[in-house]
């Protein structure tokens, strides 16, 4: 399925090449460059590009082009999906999924890729199964290895000797995961401290039009589980109320049937950090708006210059303050300039970009934070036509807007008595305000 | 690279133009000119690399392997090193010899004799009694692309379909796609291994056997029909990627096979409705219907159901697709809201399920109108997306939801991005043609449009409107006598030019403004630019034409205006028009066609959906994202007119029929023993660990479940009787412990420090106020018995416990396994005395193996006595389940209702343990245990006696 793979820096430049089947010249590459030619910016680059003999399918991540380079029919998603699995995987091992990091870490980036896929087709991208085979790189192991300058004392630090074979980043024996019905999961995990904790994250996605009304809402949430707990646990996670879960998708590790039925959540959980499960609140639901945002951005006919006036104040916030609001505008073109003075936070404006970002901090009852000041534009440039958009971000710690709240936590399987948390956490997805 | 380099420098400087073209045709080959700059470290670099391979020190030669594979990321020559890293392909550092692999199968085709030296190892790597090694010597062995060896690749991918580890057969099913790209003419020897792993039972080969018969002999379908019940019902538990292609693979199978589910009426959808929901009713559905879906095609459609909630976004595609091209109409919208979820997903995710959405759309507007707010473009969408969430709004666009759409639209004809604005604008023009009602909202609309700035955008507008015109003759001429006013104030060329050809083209329609049109235009035709002269003169002509009284000396004024232009474009339009319009004596043939050639009627443009033929490829494919058929691109067949025979699925195994009442735990058993259970090696067997505490959860589930659901079968396997809850044994009392007390219970989960062990969890309490430290174990006996220590336990703090796992090889005897637990200040003797049944290891065979084997250990192997067994115990499932809560055995598929048996190995030697149960009458049964170990038989009679006569 997947020939090659290339990585490519946004200046264009190849910094990894691995083929699992013969070589292609890299000079394939040369029809990427072309749609990035074309392209206003990385973004756009079409992710599926048709060349005489091949296809590029590609994702752009973290400022690095993973191209795949394809011979024949495949369903495109899923060569897109494995591309982000890759990367997902270097996020993990390193730490970032950066050009440094994996020039860095090429041997393992090698030996990754040739483990996550056998003549194209994915073998294991589990990362259980995965960091059993191929350890990651940590900075103990990579401090002692440039002091002994050899692999002596790595024993004491590989995370498993119990083959004998642990000297070294390479694991001698197929993982059990790889063949057991769990392939999350790895045997014989230990903790002192056992401890789950889930958090139960919600994004407002909305767009308001000029005068505040909402065009359009909804809230997506996911709930990422850091699970550190010794053996086989079963856990089961329920719900206060669960109606409000609309869509879901789960971790291959929840029992969908068990869900279907009960409308709970019982799983054999991988060890570490996982999704555990993403969600879609009932449409049927109005979403709870917590911010308002008066905003006046006006260009004038005359004088190049124009004028920027926002004002941003809590709304339904079900008593929570609200944090970390910022709110970046893209400008047009033409705006050389802005003068702008607020009395909350700090507003910059990049003349390169043309973004403007006003970070605001917390939001309080009592005082209003606005920004207002003048534009000034390119002298002799015409009037921009539309007026731009403002992207807000914020968060809202201890509430999940929806409503939504995890009933109970229990644990079946082992005897120990795990430490649990919930954390809830509302943020903004992409919110936008139109003027 | 080097060797590259080393011609250049022979070469001197007349290298360098070479290296310089050579950047221009790529110009990503920037390291090269470096490269040859730092042409002597370079060399000396390599040469430094050889010596550090031939070196003796393991270090070193990994230090170097490390350093080369850093060359071949970069995309650098490091070939010429080939003999020297050739030889340590037989390393005993798996890192190293990894590393070699790596470098192997990157240079072997292109040093194939040297390549061949590598062979013998791994031929003698593919005996090793490690799976992973064998795994990854065919892996390699397959990988290196050398013709010669293709009789020794089939030998051992033949060798290996029959492996005992499911992960080696899977690497085998890989092997074969690789062989077959090297050799094609192994196609015959190929398929007869794919038939073989096809029907491989274990999740692990599934996808990648699909995957290879995908490659090499898709058009034999009949393959397939013995294994389409078993892949339907396996699916839920292959990983993700084999779900991919297993669905594509069944998606194309399913139309060769059933028949339309299409053609019917509503009395059939109501049913199948309901059939959907509940999906036990399948039976009694469509006895009188005049369509009954087959049960089979039924199977596929539920089972793949619960992938929609995958969150591997090609796997909620794939079921997507499987739904569009094979559910009934009414069910398809089920996917509808699984595919609106991906578009939360990463960008390049959103684009393919858009365009996926977009040809969707085409033909079922309902299906995505409830979500219609989705697809509202963000001013931070890129552009790719942008515009294909514009098409899917005009897609859905109604008589009901067209106000909402048109005011999103208008935003969006304000945005920044023009390219988008004139997209949007084109939207709005399809809208009009397809919805009657709104043709003139919009046309007034686009009229305004007309003074923007932005020449896209006008020229946009300008085209819509004409075709708009177009393709509604009859009102046209309110629009263009408000175009014609516009005139006066619109300074854009473009606009200007298109509106003169507007007025042109319809001059009939507005014969009082188009000769005052032309006047004005004919005032300020000097200051024009040359497209509004161009039209002008076009303008002019027609005019001549039809209202030659009142515009003849317009028309002359404006002709010599052009004759003496600067543009010569113009010069010519001129001349040419005069020629033709203007009779005179040399003019020809043409003049008296002259009206039919301006005023021909022009055929409307068509405005329809670039997704309009789309849906002639399959849904999710590359081809359909690329609108052109990719190579190896494989046809959705029409559905059969006439039902194929449907008894060519039917298979002989009964587990695998479609009777879904049966009971789900001897299917499951079974498959879960395929996948690991005849697997000598216990390492390899799955980690079912944990069972133990989900059966208090979820036993209510496993009754429930009918239909191979993900959870059911993964619960199954954890419920099947073989794993039963834990009994746990006081090893040291929390009293004679001095606080720390210790249980254990055997986990019935394979060891994993040696395959001759059995696993044993001890769970370690601290019941003392202080913390215990350096709790290990200490001296173990006796002699025969040997014993994994688990890892000390430096601190166990008051009132904490924790579970640690050991390892002890029992020798197949009863015989207690002594040790000492230490802690920092005492020391414990404890003993662990084993349950016979703990000795064992659960297998599976057919009922056939299992009397061959019986009547091998007859004799004094056999031990049986008649019990009376308790009246509750009669049916199947209660004897299962006392036997292997006693012992750890298998459960053989019998034919026999009356006799139950069970199989399992020794841990320590593998000798087979074989055990029947047969009932008669009057509450009475007969025991029978076969095995070599006498003993250890007689010990099991015994137990199992006690168990089954037991209420």
């Amino acid at each position: 399925m997947i020939h090659s793979l290339f990585l490519v820096s946004t200046a264009g430049h190849i910094f990894l090449e691995k083929h699992w089947k013969s070589v292609i010249s890299r000079s394939v590459c040369d029809y990427l460059f072309e749609a990035q030619g074309k392209a206003s910016a990385p973004e756009n680059v079409p992710p599926v590009i048709a060349t005489p003999h091949h296809y590029l399918i590609s994702v752009y991540r973290d400022r690095i082009f993973f191209v795949a380079v394809i011979q024949t029919e495949v369903p495109p998603l899923f060569v897109i999906e494995f591309l982000h699995r890759v990367a997902e995987t270097f996020q993990d091992y390193f730490g970032e999924c950066s050009e440094a990091s994996i020039k860095d870490n090429v041997v393992i980036v090698y030996e990754l890729l040739e483990e996550m896929l056998d003549n194209g087709f994915p073998l294991a991208t589990e990362a259980n199964i995965l960091k059993e085979m191929i350890k990651p790189p940590t900075i103990l192991r990579s401090v002692v290895n440039t002091i002994t300058g050899g692999r002596e004392l790595r024993s004491v630090f590989a995370w498993s000797v119990a083959q004998g074979s642990g000297s070294s980043n390479v694991g001698g024996t197929l993982p059990t995961g790889q063949l057991s019905n769990i392939p999350w999961r790895r045997t014989g995990v230990k903790y002192t401290n056992n401890e789950a904790y889930f958090d139960v994250v919600e994004e407002i996605d909305a767009i308001l039009d000029k005068s505040g009304t909402v065009v359009f809402a909804e809230i997506q949430g996911v709930i990422d589980a850091c699970v550190k707990l010794s053996g086989m646990p079963d856990l089961t996670l329920s719900f206060v109320n669960p109606r409000l879960l609309d869509d879901v998708s789960f971790h291959p590790c929840v029992r969908f049937k068990r869900w279907e039925a009960e409308r709970v959540l019982s799983f054999i959980p991988p060890d570490g950090n996982f999704r555990l499960m993403s969600y879609h609140v009932n449409a049927q639901n109005l979403v709870a708006i917590p911010v308002y945002v008066k905003q006046n951005v006006s260009f004038f006919e005359t004088g190049s210059s124009g004028r920027l006036d926002i004002t941003v104040g809590p709304k339904q916030t079900m008593g929570k303050t609200i944090e970390d609001v910022v709110i970046t505008v893209h400008m047009p073109k033409v705006v050389l300039n802005a003068n702008l003075t607020t009395n909350q936070g700090t507003s910059t404006y990049d003349p390169v970009t043309k973004v403007l970002v006003w970070d605001i901090g917390k939001l309080n009852q009592q005082k209003v934070p606005n920004l207002k000041g003048s534009l000034s534009l390119q002298s002799g440039a015409p009037r921009p036509d539309e007026n731009p958009t403002l992207n807000i971000d914020l968060r809202i710690q201890q509430l999940a807007i929806s409503g939504l709240k995890v009933n109970r936590l229990n644990m079946f399987g082992e005897k120990y008595k795990p430490f649990k948390g919930v954390k809830y956490v509302t943020k903004a997805g992409k919110f936008q305000v139109r003027t | 690279m080097s060797t590259n380099n080393l011609s250049y420098n022979e070469q001197g400087g007349g290298a360098e133009p070479a290296v310089e073209l050579g950047q221009e045709s790529t110009p990503t080959a920037s390291g090269s000119t470096a490269a040859a700059g730092l042409f002597s470290t370079d060399f000396k670099k390599n040469e430094d690399l050889k010596e550090m391979l031939e070196s003796n020190k393991e270090s070193l030669k990994l230090e170097a392997m490390k350093r080369i594979v850093g060359l071949i990321a970069k995309g650098k020559n490091a070939s010429e090193l080939f003999p020297a890293v050739v030889k340590n392909v037989a390393s005993k550092n798996i890192e190293l010899k990894k590393l070699v692999y790596v470098y192997l199968v990157r240079y072997a085709e292109e040093q194939q004799d040297l390549a061949l030296l590598s062979i013998s190892t791994f031929q003698r790597a593919l005996k090793d009694p490690n799976q992973l090694i064998r795994a990854s010597a065919l892996r390699v062995l397959s990988s290196i692309r050398v013709p010669i060896i293709v009789p020794i690749m089939m030998l051992a991918i033949k060798e290996a379909a029959t492996d005992l580890s499911p992960y080696v057969r899977k690497t085998a099913a890989h092997a074969i796609q690789k062989l077959y790209s090297l050799d094609p003419e192994q196609k015959e020897h190929l398929i007869e291994v794919i038939d073989k792993l096809l029907k491989d039972k274990s999740t692990l080969v599934a996808g990648s056997v699909v995957m290879a018969f995908e490659e090499v002999c898709p058009d034999r379908i009949d393959l397939i029909h013995k294994n389409y019940r078993k892949l339907c019902n396996l699916l839920v538990d292959v990983e993700e990627w084999g779900q991919v292609v297993i669905i594509t693979m069944l998606t194309r199978y399913a139309r060769t096979q059933f028949l339309s589910p299409w053609r019917e009426d509503a009395l059939f959808d109501e049913n199948s409705e309901k059939a959907f929901y509940d999906s036990d009713v399948e039976k009694e559905k469509a006895d009188s219907k005049p369509y009954m879906m087959d049960p089979d095609h039924r199977l596929l459609l539920r089972n793949t159901k619960p992938l929609l909630q995958s969150r591997n976004t090609a796997v909620v595609m794939a079921v997507a697709q499987l739904y569009w091209h094979l559910a009934p109409k009414q069910e398809v919208s089920i996917v509808t809201k699984s595919l609106v979820r991906l578009l939360r997903s990463h960008r390049e995710v959103q684009y393919i399920v858009l365009q996926n959405i977009a040809t969707m759309s085409i033909q079922r507007k309902g299906m995505f109108e409830p979500f219609l707010k989705s697809f509202y473009v963000r001013s931070t969408d890129a552009t790719h997306i942008k515009t294909l969430k514009l098409e899917i709004l005009t897609n859905l666009a109604t008589e009901a939801n067209i106000s909402t759409i048109l005011r999103e639209f208008q935003t969006y004809v304000k945005s920044q991005d023009k390219q988008f604005a004139a997209t949007t604008i084109q939207a709005i023009g399809r809208c009009a043609t397809n919805i009657s009602e709104i043709t003139d909202t919009c046309l007034n609309g686009l009229v305004l449009l007309l003074s923007n700035r932005d020449e896209t955008v006008v020229a946009e507008c300008v085209v819509v409107i004409k075709k708009l015109l177009q393709t509604q003759p009859s009102q046209h001429s309110d629009i263009i006598k408000h175009m014609a006013k516009l005139l006066d104030n619109i300074t854009v060329p473009m606009a200007r030019a298109s509106i003169l050809w507007l007025i042109g083209e319809y001059c009939e329609r507005v014969p009082k403004i188009a000769p005052d049109v032309l006047r004005k235009v004919a005032k300020s035709f000097t200051s024009e630019e040359d497209i509004v002269k161009l039209q002008t003169l076009n303008l002019a002509a027609k005019l001549y034409l039809t209202n030659s009284k009142q515009t003849k000396l317009l028309t002359q004024y404006i002709l010599n205006l052009g004759k003496y232009d600067q543009n010569y474009d113009i010069r010519d339009r001129t001349r040419f028009l005069r020629q033709l319009i203007v009779p005179n004596e040399k003019s020809g043939a043409l003049s008296k066609y002259a009206k039919r050639i301006l005023l021909a009627s022009k055929p409307a443009p068509v405005l329809e959906s670039a997704f309009k033929d789309r849906d002639r490829f399959q849904l999710g494919t590359l081809s359909h994202t690329l609108n052109a058929k990719a190579s190896g691109y494989l046809e959705l067949s029409d559905w059969p007119t006439v039902a194929p025979d449907q008894s060519v699925r039917n298979v002989e195994v009964k587990e695998w029929a479609p009777s879904l009442g049966k009971p789900k735990a001897t299917k499951s058993d079974d498959k879960f023993y395929s996948d690991s259970g005849e697997e000598e090696e216990q390492e390899e067997e799955a980690s079912e660990s944990g069972s133990s505490g989900s059966s208090s959860s979820s036993s209510e589930e496993e009754s429930s479940s009918g239909s191979g659901g993900r959870t059911s079968c993964r619960l199954c396997c954890l419920l099947s009787p073989v794993f039963v809850p834990p009994k746990s044994h006081e090893l040291l009392h929390r009293m004679s412990g001095k606080g720390l007390a210790v249980s254990y219970h055997f986990p019935r989960q394979p060891c994993a420090y040696s395959h001759r062990m059995v696993s044993v969890q001890l769970t370690l309490t601290n019941g003392r106020d202080q913390p215990l430290e350096d709790i290990c174990v200490g001296e173990a006996g006796p002699p025969g018995i040997a014993i994994h220590r688990f890892a000390t336990i430096e601190r166990l703090q008051p009132e904490a416990s924790i579970t640690v796992s050991m390892g002890i090889d029992f020798n197949d005897s009863t015989q207690a396994a002594n040790f000492q637990l230490c802690t920092k200040t005492d020391q414990f003797s404890v003993s662990i005395q084993p349950a016979v049944g703990e000795l064992l290891m659960p297998v599976t065979m057919t009922e056939q193996d299992f009397l061959k084997e019986q009547g091998q250990l007859t004799g004094m192997n056999e031990s049986s006595v008649t019990i009376t067994i308790a009246p509750d115990s009669m049916s199947s499932q209660p004897v299962g389940r006392k036997v292997v809560s006693v012992a750890n055995m298998g459960v053989v598929p019998s034919s026999q209702n009356s006799i139950h048996r069970f199989a399992a190995k020794t841990v320590s030697s593998g000798s087979l343990v074989l055990s029947s149960v047969v009932l008669q009458e009057a509450s009475t049964a007969k025991l029978v245990v076969n095995t070599e170990k006498t003993v250890l038989g007689s010990v099991l009679l015994r137990e199992l006696k006690t168990a089954l006569s037991q209420g």
